[in-house]
C-alpha cells in the first residue's frame, strides 16, 4: 500500500509528459490527487505495522505529514484546474506583471507536480535516512522545474538561487548522514555500522559515538534547515516562493518545508534517544529565534505580498523549531502548529494567486480594495492574516500558545519574552500590509465591479480556511491524542 | 604512501582553483581532481571487494573526468566567457584563506575521534578542506560557472569522506553521491543555458533584481 | 660525527664556495648557449671578467655619497658570512649555533638592503624603479624561504642548519615525500626569485624597462662591480646548496663523498637554472607576485602537513 502511495503519482507524472489533450492532463492531475488522498484515508483507518528493518514504513509522524501533504495537494490540484485553464488562454493583453513572457509547457508542469507529490510521499514514508536524503533531493529537483513556470528573468533568478543554495545545503546534509554512519560504528574488533535505518539506530542509540553524533546533527540542521527555511540559510525562500505560480508556492510552503522539518525531526529523535537532547534543543531554540527575528525585520515594510507570505513561512518554521527545542508540551505545540500553518499558508497563497490574476501586480500599494473586488478571496485574505498571526479562535493561536506555555514551564522566560515581542512585531508588519490591501484606496474608482473567478479557484481556499477555523474551535479528541502520540515519538509530551 | 600522494595532489588542485580566475583551466583542474578521486577507492577499499571498488572508480572517472567537463565547457562556449572578472574575494585572499582552511580542517579533524581502519589519517582533513574550498569558491566568485565548480568541489569533499568510511558504511553511499552530483550538475547546466539565453550573461552577481 | 672530522674537511665547504661559485655562473651561460645553438663563452669566463674588473678604475658620480661605495662591500661581506653557516653534503658548517637559519635569511636580506640603498643613493628615478620592483618581489619571496626553513626545523626538531640537514635522512623522504616535494618546489622558486633569474627577472636583458636587478647595479663599475658579480655567484651557491642538501640526505659514510655529491648536485642546479632560462620567458610583472605567493602557499601547506 505504501508502494502504491509512492508509485501511483510517479507513474501518473511520467504519463503526463506524453498526454496531449489538456483536459485529460488536468483530469489526471486531479484524479491522481484524489486517489492519493483516498489511500491516505485508508492508511488512517488501517494503520500499517512498522517492520523493524524495512526501509519504509509509516509511523505517527510520517502519517501526520503525509496527510497534510495529501490534503494540500488535493486542494492545489483542484485549484490548479482553474489556474491552468486561465494560463492557457491567450489573453488579449498578454502583459502580466508589466512585461511579456511565455509559460513553460503545461505537460511539463503537471508531470513535475505529480513527481513532486511522489517525492514528498517518499520523504514521509522513509525509514532509512539515506533514502530520506535521496527523497528530499528529488523534491528539490522536481520543484526547480516548477518554479520556472512563468518564463521571465526574475523567476529564472529565483530558480538558480533555489538550486544552488538547496544543493549546497543537501550536500552538507549528506555529509551529516555519513557522520551518523560513522557514529553508529560498533565498538570491538569487528567494526561494522549499524546502518542508517531509523529503528535499529534508535535501539542502539546508547552506543553511538557522541562527537560524531553531535557533528552529524549540526550538519543536518544546517543542511535540512536550508531546505526548511531556517535563517540564516533561508535566502532562497523569499525569491522562490514569490516567483513561482501560486499553487506551487502553496505546496512549497505548506508541504516541502514540513518534509524538511521531518528530516530534522528524525535526527532529533536519534539524538534524544542517545541522551543528547539538551545539545540538540539549544541549537533548535537558537535557530528558531534567529529565524523569527530575521523574518520580523523583513516583514516590516515589505511591499510585495507574496514575499511577505514567504517571510511569514520563515517565521513559522522558526516557531516550529522553537517548539521542538523547548521540549515538553512544546513538541506537541510544534506538531499541531505544523498542521495549522500548512493549511493557513496554503489558503493564503492560493488567494494570492487569485489577486495576481485579477490585479496583474504583486505590489501591495497597487493591490487595494480586495474585499470589494473579490469578496470571498478578500475575506479569506483577512481571515488568513488573523490565523497566521495567532488570533483566536483560529488554530494557530492554540498551537502558538502551547509553545509559549512550554517556554514558561521550562523556566526560559527570556526565550518567552523574545518570542512574544517578535510575534508582536510580525503582527504589526503584517497588519499594515494585509489591512491596507483589504481596504479600498481613497482615490480608487468606487464603481469597479466584482470579479468573477471560477468556483475551483475560490472554494478550495475557502475549505482550507474553514479547516483552520475548525481546528481552533474544536479539536477532535482522536486528533489530539494522535498529535500527542507524534510528540511522544519525538521525546516530548 | 601512495594514497598520501593522491591526497596532497587533491589539496594542490583545490589551491589552484582558489588562486586563479581562468575558467577553462579551472574546469580542467576540477576534471583532474575527479580523476584523482576516482583512484581513491582503489587504494582505500577493504581487501576482497576489488571489483566493487573498481566499478566505482570507473564510474567516477567517466562522470567527473568526462561528462562534467564536457557539460561545463559547452556552457562556457554558449556564454562565450573565458575569465572570472572582479571576484568578491580576490585571488590572493582566496589562496591565503585556502591555506588557513587547510589548517582549520586539520584542527577540526583532530577533534573527531579517528577511524582506525581509515586508509590514511589525512583523508578526513582533506575531505573537510575540499568542502571549505568549495564553499569559498561558491561565495567568492561572480560567474555562475564558478559557482557550479564550487559545488562540484564540495561534493568531491563529501565523496572523499565517503571513501574513507567506505569499509564501514555501505558502498551505496558513494553511488548516492555520484547520482546526486550527476543530476544536480545536469539540472544546473540546463539552468545555465536558460540564464545565458535569457540574460545574455552568466554573472550570478548580476542576478540581483530580487531583493528587499 | 663533527668531532671525528678533521679540520680540513670542515673548512672545505666555504673554500669550495669561494673557489667554484663563479664556475656556476659559467655553467649557466654555457647551458644557455648550447640551447641557443652557439658554442658560448669559456666556462671560466667569469673568472677572467672578475680579474679584469678588479684591475679597472671606477668612476663615481658627484651625487653619490659613502653609501654608494659601501654598498657592494657590505653586500659581499654579508654573503661571505653566510658561507660559514651553510653545511654541504653532510659536512657541517664551520660555525653552527641555534638559530643560524634566521641569521642566514637576515644576511641575505642585508645584502639586498645595502644594494637597494646604494641604488637609491644615486638619486636617479630609474634606480628607484628597479629598487621598488626588487623589494616587492623580495617581500614575497622571503616569507616563502622562512616557511621552508621553519618546516625543516619542525621536521628535524633542530634549529641550526647543520643539525637540520644532518638529521634529514632517506626515511624522511619515504615517509613524508609529498610534503618535502612541495618544499623542494617552493625552494626552487625562491632560488630563481632571489637570484633574479627567469621567470622573475631576465639577467641578460638590455631593455631598460624590463630590468629589475640590473637596474640597481648599472651604475657600479670596476672593483665595485666585481664585488657585486662575485656576491651574486656566492648567493646562487648558498641558495643552491640549500636545495641540494634538501634533496640529498646525509652521507654517513665518507665526508669527501658527500662533498663531491654536493658539488655534483650544485652543478645540476646550475644546469637546471640554465634550462629554465632557455625554455621559459620572463613572466609579466603582474603575474610574478602570484608565482611567489603560490610558492609561499606551497611552503605553508608543507609546513601544515608536517605540523600534523
Amino acid at each position: 500500500m505504501i508502494a502504491a502511495l509512492v508509485f501511483i503519482p510517479a507513474l501518473a507524472g511520467l504519463a503526463a509528459f506524453f498526454l496531449r489533450p489538456p483536459a485529460v492532463r488536468r483530469g489526471l492531475l486531479v484524479g491522481t490527487a484524489l486517489a492519493h488522498s483516498i489511500l491516505v484515508v485508508w492508511a488512517w483507518a488501517h494503520r500499517p505495522v512498522l517492520a523493524p528493518d524495512a526501509w519504509w514504513g509509516l509511523d505517527a509522524a510520517g502519517l501526520l505529514f503525509l496527510s497534510i501533504t495529501s490534503l494540500l495537494f488535493l486542494i492545489a490540484a483542484v485549484y490548479g484546474w482553474g489556474f491552468l485553464q486561465q494560463e492557457a488562454k491567450p489573453s488579449p493583453a498578454s502583459l502580466k506583471e508589466d512585461f511579456l513572457f511565455t509559460n513553460a509547457p503545461e505537460a511539463v508542469f503537471i508531470g513535475c507536480l505529480l513527481l513532486f507529490l511522489s517525492a514528498m510521499t517518499l520523504v514521509t514514508v522513509c525509514r532509512h535516512l539515506g533514502l530520506l536524503w535521496v527523497a528530499i533531493e528529488a523534491t528539490t529537483l522536481a520543484s526547480a522545474r516548477l518554479i520556472y513556470f512563468h518564463r521571465h528573468p526574475r523567476s529564472l533568478e529565483a530558480t538558480w538561487k533555489y538550486l544552488l543554495v538547496c544543493s549546497v545545503g543537501l550536500a552538507l546534509a549528506l555529509l551529516g548522514n555519513f557522520f551518523l554512519g560513522v557514529a553508529a560504528l560498533t565498538a570491538g574488533p569487528e567494526r561494522h555500522s549499524v546502518g542508517l535505518e531509523i529503528t535499529p539506530l534508535l535501539s542502539h542509540a546508547a552506543s553511538l559515538q557522541i562527537p560524531w553524533l553531535k557533528a552529524s546533527f549540526i550538519l543536518i540542521l544546517v543542511g535540512y534547515g536550508t531546505k526548511m527555511g531556517l535563517a540564516p540559510m533561508h535566502t532562497w525562500l523569499p525569491d522562490a516562493h514569490s516567483e513561482s505560480p501560486s499553487l506551487v508556492s502553496a505546496l512549497l510552503s505548506g508541504a516541502v518545508l514540513n518534509c524538511a522539518f521531518l528530516g530534522v525531526l528524525r535526527f532529533y529523535q536519534i539524538c534524544v534517544a542517545a541522551g543528547q537532547a539538551a545539545f540538540a534543543q539549544d541549537l533548535l531554540v537558537l535557530l528558531g529565534i534567529v529565524s523569527m527575528g530575521v523574518a520580523a525585520v523583513f516583514i516590516l515594510g515589505q511591499t510585495d505580498y507574496k514575499r511577505l507570505l514567504a517571510y511569514s513561512s520563515v517565521e513559522h518554521m522558526g516557531i516550529l523549531a522553537l517548539g521542538v527545542g523547548l521540549g515538553g508540551i512544546g513538541t506537541y505545540g510544534s506538531v499541531f502548529h505544523a498542521l495549522n500553518h500548512s493549511l493557513a499558508k496554503g489558503m493564503l497563497f492560493l488567494v494570492a494567486g487569485n489577486f495576481l490574476t485579477v490585479y496583474h501586480s504583486k505590489n501591495i500599494p497597487q493591490v487595494r480594495g480586495v474585499i470589494r473586488r473579490l469578496p470571498l478571496s478578500g475575506w479569506l485574505w483577512v481571515a488568513g492574516f488573523l490565523a497566521l498571526t495567532g488570533t483566536p479562535p483560529f488554530g494557530p493561536f492554540f498551537s502558538e500558545f502551547t509553545i509559549l506555555r512550554a517556554a514558561f514551564e521550562q523556566r526560559r522566560e527570556g526565550v518567552a519574552i523574545l518570542y512574544l515581542s517578535l510575534l508582536a512585531l510580525i503582527f504589526i508588519g503584517m497588519a499594515t500590509a494585509f489591512l491596507r490591501m483589504a481596504q479600498r484606496a481613497p482615490d480608487s474608482d468606487p464603481q469597479a465591479g466584482i470579479e468573477r473567478l471560477p468556483w475551483c479557484r475560490q472554494y478550495p481556499p475557502a475549505l482550507l480556511g474553514t479547516l483552520v477555523l475548525a481546528l481552533g474551535v474544536y479539536l477532535p479528541a482522536s486528533l489530539r491524542s494522535f498529535l500527542h502520540e507524534v510528540a511522544a515519538l519525538l521525546g516530548g509530551a | 604512501m601512495n594514497i598520501e600522494l593522491l591526497l596532497v595532489l587533491i589539496v594542490l588542485t583545490n589551491l589552484r582553483l582558489l588562486a586563479s580566475g581562468r575558467l577553462g583551466a579551472a574546469i580542467r583542474t576540477v576534471a583532474l581532481q575527479g580523476v584523482l578521486l576516482a583512484a581513491l577507492p582503489l587504494m582505500a577499499h577493504e581487501p576482497g571487494h576489488f571489483w566493487r571498488a573498481g566499478a566505482l572508480a570507473l564510474g567516477t572517472m567517466a562522470l567527473k573526468g568526462i561528462v562534467f567537463p564536457w557539460l561545463l565547457f559547452r556552457a562556457l562556449r554558449e556564454a562565450d566567457v573565458e575569465r572570472e572578472v572582479n571576484p568578491y574575494v580576490g585571488y590572493f585572499t582566496s589562496l591565503l584563506a585556502g591555506v588557513l582552511g587547510l589548517a582549520v580542517a586539520l584542527r577540526l579533524s583532530a577533534r573527531l575521534p579517528g577511524l582506525p581502519t581509515t586508509a590514511s589519517p589525512l583523508l578526513v582533513p582533506v575531505a573537510v578542506f575540499s568542502i571549505l574550498a568549495g564553499l569559498l569558491l561558491i561565495v567568492g566568485r561572480r560567474r555562475a560557472v564558478s559557482q557550479v565548480l564550487g559545488f562540484l568541489v564540495l561534493e568531491n569533499g563529501v565523496y572523499t569522506f565517503g571513501v574513507g568510511v567506505m569499509r564501514e558504511v555501505s558502498l551505496l553511499v558513494e553511488v548516492a553521491v555520484l547520482l546526486d552530483v550527476l543530476v544536480a550538475v545536469f539540472v544546473m547546466g540546463i539552468a545555465l543555458f536558460h540564464i545565458n539565453r535569457e540574460f545574455d550573461h552568466i554573472d550570478a552577481d548580476r542576478l540581483s533584481s530580487l531583493k528587499d | 660525527m663533527e668531532a671525528a672530522l678533521d679540520p680540513i674537511v670542515r673548512w672545505m665547504p666555504p673554500v669550495l664556495a669561494l673557489g667554484l661559485s663563479p664556475l656556476m655562473l659559467g655553467i649557466i651561460h654555457r647551458t644557455k648557449a648550447l640551447f641557443g645553438g652557439r658554442r658560448g663563452a669559456p666556462l671560466f669566463q667569469v673568472y677572467y671578467d672578475l680579474w679584469k674588473l678588479v684591475h679597472k678604475g671606477a668612476v663615481y658620480s658627484r651625487t653619490t655619497s659613502w653609501l654608494f661605495r659601501a654598498g657592494p662591500i657590505i653586500g659581499l661581506a654579508a654573503v661571505l658570512l653566510c658561507l660559514f653557516v651553510v653545511p654541504m653534503g653532510g659536512v657541517p658548517a664551520p660555525v653552527a649555533f641555534t638559530g643560524d637559519l634566521i641569521l642566514l635569511v637576515g644576511l641575505l636580506g642585508l645584502m639586498r638592503f645595502v644594494t637597494v640603498l646604494a641604488a637609491l643613493d644615486t638619486g636617479s628615478s630609474f634606480e628607484g624603479m628597479g629598487a621598488s620592483r626588487e623589494v616587492q618581489f623580495a617581500a614575497l619571496a622571503e616569507p616563502a624561504l622562512l616557511l621552508i626553513l621553519a618546516g625543516l626545523a619542525r621536521l628535524t626538531h633542530h634549529l641550526s642548519l647543520s643539525e637540520i640537514f644532518d638529521g634529514l635522512t632517506a626515511a624522511h623522504w619515504s615517509q613524508l615525500g609529498p610534503a618535502l616535494a612541495l618544499m623542494m618546489i617552493a625552494l626552487m622558486v625562491v632560488v630563481l626569485a632571489e637570484n633574479c633569474r627567469i621567470p622573475v627577472d631576465d639577467p641578460a636583458t638590455h631593455l631598460e624597462l624590463t630590468m629589475i636587478h640590473e637596474v640597481m647595479v648599472l651604475d657600479h663599475g670596476g672593483p665595485d662591480f666585481a664585488f657585486i658579480q662575485y656576491g651574486a655567484a656566492l648567493k646562487l651557491w648558498v641558495l643552491g646548496i640549500l636545495s641540494v642538501n634538501l634533496l640529498l640526505p646525509a652521507f654517513p659514510v665518507n665526508p669527501w663523498l658527500g662533498l663531491l655529491a654536493g658539488l655534483g648536485g650544485l652543478f645540476g642546479v646550475a644546469v637546471l637554472v640554465g634550462v629554465v632560462e632557455s625554455t621559459m620567458a620572463r613572466l609579466r610583472m603582474l603575474v610574478v607576485p602570484q608565482l611567489l605567493i603560490g610558492a609561499g602557499a606551497l611552503a605553508a601547506v608543507a609546513l601544515i602537513f608536517l605540523l600534523k
